[in-house]
């Protein structure tokens, strides 16, 4: 049985088909349209492998997007799907930190991958991968150069949390002669507060799984865990853990229906 | 259903023509208000609570953004006249909840004459009690000058029944949710219940709702429900919701959930105290007691929120608690952590509470939150 999850996120779209044990995956941006992105990305995978639609058993959709792709079976939050991508990957993790381009997310989890509680920032984008972005931009740096550049510096507290007000603060700290690195590790540090901040609240999970697109920078990861006070499990497939949770439960349609 | 839909457009008419009679209308802001003295003062009680979005950017031209949407709302139809509630009031009723409200009345003076209440800011012992029933007999002398009547111990006592009555049949409506799947959306429930806020002639909205019970008996007897067996039925408490502010109640449906029970001031909050109708006590100070106990955040501490909560939860075997707090509202902000604590550790449950307001800004985030939710309680359920 073969089974497909799409995670339309808001920068970038990953798909991930899954086959018994094995699975492939692939990411891709997406652009203005969730669903012309999800419909590239999905027939990509199948041509990757050399399949077609009638080969697929069920497709789960996830992502803000999931509501705009007609061709999928079923809807999942990305929440449900990324605790089941989680568990997949990491057998006993109990909590997932998920920071997207949009939101962030704290997930806890009990030890059949069931989502059991969960926290997600407000409306505001500060501790989101948006966040880093604007603030990237503000430096002339891409987002990706931010974590090599914060390393061993010296954070800079910045007292504003709102994206907006950020951006101008960090101007006027560049203004002062201070230099950016201390910027970019005190930036650094506070999406991590806060993200830390969130997730005691739902209790402290003992196995931490970082997911989504930020859990690729270094700066916020080691920070993210000097506040918790205790490790993450980073895996190498954290930004595809969405759509291979959705996958997996495109395989748990399946099975329920056959029984 | 549909009748309750128009009835709003039904109750203007009738209001006009009750003014046209020289009938007084007294508009109300909060359930701490005592209607029984408006009506006791011959007066129609009327609720002035703003629960729109449309009226906040005017309000906000004084009031400040940071602000409950509720009562930037229930500012922006006065100032604007657009709320043809207010329009009618003759008399206002206002009382010292909390900070936002009691300080926009000090503007909102100038646009009516009113009446303000001075709370205590708790709910238990004598001295609390003393105070209330002090205020309620300034308020019964101010009626009385304002609207130029005299409120007799005999009418506060019929129109203490009659409240009561309408109280027993509003209960009785929203207890048809008991049943498992609920026969009655949440949507429409709070529509139907919204009914006596605005009623001129409140035998006839008794009338209607009783119409309405059977109505709904029926449909539940034959089995139907608007929800498929299984729905997670979820409890709505926090903040006042109502017509146009209905937005979360909205997306729990539209997300696959069955809102069976509404705690907040247009639900059950309001329903489940009754005045004690004993002849050999005094009607006011029976008023008092009644209205002493709603359990709001406002008071501190508000105990008697945990213990109705306790009692719902049970009743109407709840899968899972939203709490619901507009924007800015810090009573009923702090006091989501208290709730969520004793939802999770005496009964397990899974509880969501949401921050928001009246704008369609974030509906895709509550989406996400309230579709995650769901998913929870859905396999907590199927467990
Ligand atoms: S929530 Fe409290 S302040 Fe608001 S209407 Fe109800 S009783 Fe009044
Ligand atoms: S919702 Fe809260 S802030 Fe708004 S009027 Fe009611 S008690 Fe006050």
């Amino acid at each position: 049985m073969i089974t497909v999850g799409l995670d339309l996120g808001s920068v970038t779209t990953k798909a991930v088909l899954v086959e018994g044990s094995s699975w492939t995956s692939l990411i891709r941006p997406t652009g203005y349209s969730p669903r012309q992105a999800g419909k590239q990305a999905f027939e990509e995978l199948l041509g990757n492998a050399g399949l077609k639609r009638g080969d697929i058993g069920f497709i789960v959709g996830t992502g803000y997007g999931r509501i705009s792709v007609p061709f999928i079976d079923k809807a999942v939050t990305e929440i449900t799907c990324h605790a089941k991508g989680a568990h997949f990957l990491v057998k006993e993790v109990d909590m997932v930190i998920d920071i997207g381009g949009q939101d962030s997310k704290v997930i806890a989890i009990d030890r059949f991958g069931n989502v059991t509680d969960f926290a997600m920032n407000d409306r505001c984008a500060a501790g989101t991968g948006k966040f880093l972005e604007v603030i990237a931009a503000a430096l002339g740096l891409d987002v990706s150069e931010l974590a090599m550049l914060s390393k061993d510096a010296d954070p800079v507290q910045t007292s504003n949390m709102c994206t907006v007000f950020v951006e101008s603060e960090v101007i006027s700290l560049l203004a002062e002669g201070v230099k950016r690195e201390r910027i970019i590790a005190g930036i650094h540090q506070s999406v991590a507060a806060r993200v830390a901040a969130m997730a005691e609240r739902l209790g402290k999970g003992a196995h931490i799984v970082f997911t989504g697109g930020v859990a690729k920078n270094e700066g916020v990861r080691e920070f993210l865990c000097k506040e918790l006070g205790r490790d993450l499990h980073v895996v190498p497939e954290s930004q595809i853990a969405g759509a291979l949770g959705a996958a997996l439960l495109a395989r748990e349609e399946v099975r329920l229906k056959s029984l | 259903m549909k009748i309750f839909e128009s009835f709003r457009d039904l109750s203007i008419m009738n209001l006009e023509n009750a003014k046209k009679n020289k009938i007084k209308i007294v508009g109300l802001y909060c359930a701490f208000a005592p209607q029984e003295l408006v009506l006791a003062a011959g007066a129609i009680p009327v609720s002035l609570c703003g629960t729109k979005n449309e009226p906040i950017a005017e309000a906000e031209k004084v009031l400040p953004r940071n602000l409950c949407p509720l009562i930037k709302s229930s500012f922006g139809f006065a100032i604007t006249d657009t709320c043809p509630f207010f329009r009618m009031s003759d008399y206002v009723i206002a009382e010292t909840t909390c900070d936002g409200k009691k300080k926009m009345f000090e503007f909102l003076r100038r646009y009516r004459p009113m009446h303000v209440m001075q709370l205590p800011q708790n709910s238990e012992g004598t001295r609390a009690f003393d105070w209330w029933l002090a205020e309620l007999q300034v308020l019964r002398n101010e009626l009385e000058k304002n609207l130029a009547v005299e409120i007799s111990e005999d009418s506060l006592r019929q129109a203490i029944k009659l409240a009561n009555r309408e109280r027993r049949t509003m209960k009785r409506l929203h207890e048809m949710n008991k049943i498992d799947p609920a026969p009655l959306s949440g949507l429409d429930l709070m529509t139907a219940l919204w009914v006596k806020d605005f009623n001129a002639d409140k035998e006839d909205g008794i009338e209607l709702v009783n119409g309405l019970i059977e109505e709904v008996a029926e449909i539940a007897g034959s089995g139907t429900s608007p929800f498929p067996r299984g729905t997670p039925r979820i409890l709505l408490t926090g903040c006042p919701v109502g017509l146009g502010s209905e937005k979360v109640v909205m997306l729990i449906e539209k997300c696959g959930g069955s809102v069976v029970c509404l705690e907040n001031c247009g639900g059950i909050k309001t329903l489940e105290y009754l005045v004690e109708e004993n002849d050999q006590k005094d009607p006011l100070e029976a008023l008092a007691e009644r209205y002493l106990s709603i359990p709001c955040s406002c008071m501190s501490p508000n105990s008697g929120r945990f213990e109705l909560l306790d009692r719902l939860i049970t009743e109407y075997r709840i899968d899972g608690v939203v709490d619901l707090t507009w924007q800015a509202c810090h009573t009923y902000n702090i006091e989501a952590e208290m709730i969520r604590d004793f939802v999770k550790k005496d009964f397990d449950l899974p509880f969501l509470h949401l921050e928001t307001d009246y704008s369609s800004s974030d509906l895709q985030q509550l989406q996400t939150r309230i579709s995650a939710f769901i998913e929870v309680a859905g396999r907590k359920k199927q467990q």
